[in-house]
């Protein structure tokens, strides 16, 4: 299903369309640097992860890791994009304090990886299909600080050299919403595949975001590049803004300027680069001090090997096999170690009941994502920290569907298990929540409570329907919430 | 292809190399020699042959993922002009 709700900036002369098109820089997890030996390490002392081939001193030669060509490699293959088994460094020159080397090794005419597509989640079971130009390998740059003297710029090249997988898509964007989608999306495919850690904060990932805007039907409009913004919020405010803005210049007679702009958080607008207003002339060539890169079938056949389940497929699995709903499904594969700790607690409820995943699938999908997800959220912890292990959630579950809680008992239960870390049986032990199912001792006392209230059971048989919800809960009062409600019910209805 | 004084001027700039104004109309009669010396190149035919990438027979060097280089900040920094708290220390780029 393709998106049906068409995004447009209102303007005087009718409405706008947008084109959105991304650049994200995501950071390789390796050990090492892409051409150097040392550490990729986020958050050491300044200059300390440092060699001299990533200080740029004379002589000092690159050498390929080539780690980091197996996880551009991977990342190419979970984007279903073509893999170029040869490719080629050239160096982008530019001047500026946090490089260096006066020149970025970027792969510029001959990618490693070419065309792919990703198929963006849009919620309410629409979906849009974003091309994904190509991806490749290069340098990060060092880190300048700012803020730190009234007239020094203090710079720090931990992060000059480490590796970055720079995935271009094509302008196929129409809206903020689907900008977000993407990199949200994009983010899950390289945290499942372990190829990036998604985390935005630390600047593992960040994007380029490249907006225009036209007339529905005319050819593309000049475009701008907003740098580096680093969240998905931010992505989302960048477009709007600055959409608006050239909706604006273009509605009062002005042109847009093809220039590099820049997010400010702060006040939630774009605003050029003045640093930058001098044309970039990059000079690309060929880095004459590395080789072609190179690889046989093997290489890209173990790749491919290591690929775990990606989330398409999970979705697919988890609602086909399974029968979760599509949006069940959605929220647990957006995160993999979700969608771990669910297929964890579904094999542990299989072990315990002998029954059928199918069977048991739904009930644990609505735990994880009511019950679970909603303590996690609450106290902001990650499901990795959860106190309650798949195997604790398959013992509470189990409880209920044996019939000794109640799903309502079931979240006091599980309250206490959360704070305290006890297991489910051991807590209804403790407080003797047993579900009370003898029909005797509740037949007993429906007969107290019909005794004790004349007036209500004369208006309830008088027509008064609505009193049964009173009788039920007297009940519940009566027994602590442990009487098994279908029980109460069947009883109720036989003795009114 | 033939270079002129601005166009020399602009990739001192971008090299941020300082080159005396009367340097330029020299440097570009001597730029011009070399770019019509390569521009012989073109004479030939080259159409069947596969670009060379090296003069010896060989392939790019892998290297294993292993963290064998990195805390020597003092020997990083030694040539700094200036440096503080383990930081290169230039003057201000502001954005």
């Amino acid at each position: 299903m393709n998106t049906d709700k068409t995004y447009t900036v209102k303007g005087v002369t009718g409405d706008w369309e947008i084109v959105v098109g991304l650049e994200v820089h995501a950071q390789v997890i390796s050990n090492a640097k892409l051409f150097s030996g040392a550490s990729a390490a986020f958050g050491a002392e300044p200059n300390a992860n440092v060699s001299l081939v990533d200080a740029a001193m004379p002589g000092m030669l690159p050498v390929i890791n080539g780690e980091c060509v197996r996880q551009a490699v991977r990342t190419g293959l979970a984007l279903g994009a073509q893999i170029n088994k040869w490719s080629r460094f050239d160096r982008k020159n530019y001047f500026y304090a946090d490089l260096p080397q006066g020149y970025q090794i970027s792969q510029f005419q001959f990618p490693i990886v070419g065309e792919g597509e990703v198929v963006v989640d849009l919620g309410e079971g629409r979906t849009k299909t974003v091309g994904i130009e190509r991806l490749h390998l290069e340098q990060d740059a060092g880190k300048s600080l700012h803020d730190q003297h009234p007239d020094a710029t203090y710079v720090d090249l931990n992060r000059s050299g480490v590796a970055l997988m720079e995935i271009v898509s094509k302008p196929d964007m129409r809206s903020p919403e689907e900008a977000g989608a993407y990199v949200r999306k994009l983010r899950t495919i390289l945290r499942y595949i372990g190829s990036c850690d998604g985390n935005m904060e630390e600047g593992s990932m960040r994007a380029d975001v490249n907006v225009s805007v036209r007339k529905s039907g005319d050819p593309l409009g000049t475009r701008c590049e907003i740098k580096n913004v680093n969240s998905m919020r931010f992505v989302m405010q960048a477009i709007e803004y600055e959409a608006r803005r050239q909706v604006d210049i273009i509605e009062d007679g002005g042109m847009i300027k093809q220039e590099t702009r820049l997010f400010d958080p702060n006040k939630g607008e774009t605003r050029s680069m003045r640093s930058k207003e001098e044309a970039h002339d990059y000079r690309y060539f060929p880095d004459p001090d590395l080789l072609p890169l190179e690889f046989d079938d093997a290489f890209m056949t173990d790749a491919k090997a290591s690929l775990p389940e990606l989330p398409d497929a999970k979705k697919i699995r988890f609602t086909e096999s399974l029968g979760l709903s599509g949006y069940n499904a959605s929220v647990l594969v957006a995160e993999k170690e979700n969608a771990d700790y669910f297929e964890a607690l579904l094999a542990e409820i299989v072990k315990a009941t002998g029954k059928g995943e199918r069977e048991v699938a739904k009930q644990a999908a609505n735990w994880v994502i009511s019950d679970l997800f909603g303590h996690l959220n609450k106290s902001g912890a990650a499901i990795s920290d959860s106190p309650v292990s798949p195997a604790g959630g398959a013992e509470l579950l189990k409880l209920i569907t044996d019939g000794v809680i109640s799903g309502r008992i079931a979240k006091d239960v599980f309250e206490i298990m959360y704070e305290t870390g006890k297991s489910a049986a051991a807590i209804v032990e403790e407080k003797g929540l047993q579900q009370v199912s003898d029909t005797g001792e509740i037949e007993a006392l429906i007969d107290q409570i019909i005794a004790g209230n004349p007036g209500q059971v004369a208006a309830y048989r008088g027509g008064k329907d609505k009193l049964f919800g009173f009788f039920v809960g007297q009940v519940m009062k009566a027994t602590g919430g442990k009487a098994n409600p279908q029980v109460v019910n069947k009883l109720l209805r036989k003795k009114l | 292809m033939s270079v002129d004084k601005d166009t020399v001027r602009r990739i001192a700039h971008l090299a941020r190399v300082q080159v005396a104004e009367e340097k330029l109309d020299a440097l570009a009669g001597e730029m011009n020699n070399i770019l019509d010396w390569v521009e012989q190149l073109n004479e030939l035919d080259v159409t069947d042959v596969e670009p060379m990438t090296s003069a010896v027979e060989t392939t790019l060097h892998w290297r294993e993922d292993k963290v064998t280089d990195g805390n020597k900040a003092e020997d990083v920094l030694a040539n700094a002009p200036d440096a503080e708290y383990g930081f290169f220390s230039v003057p201000k780029v502001i954005e």
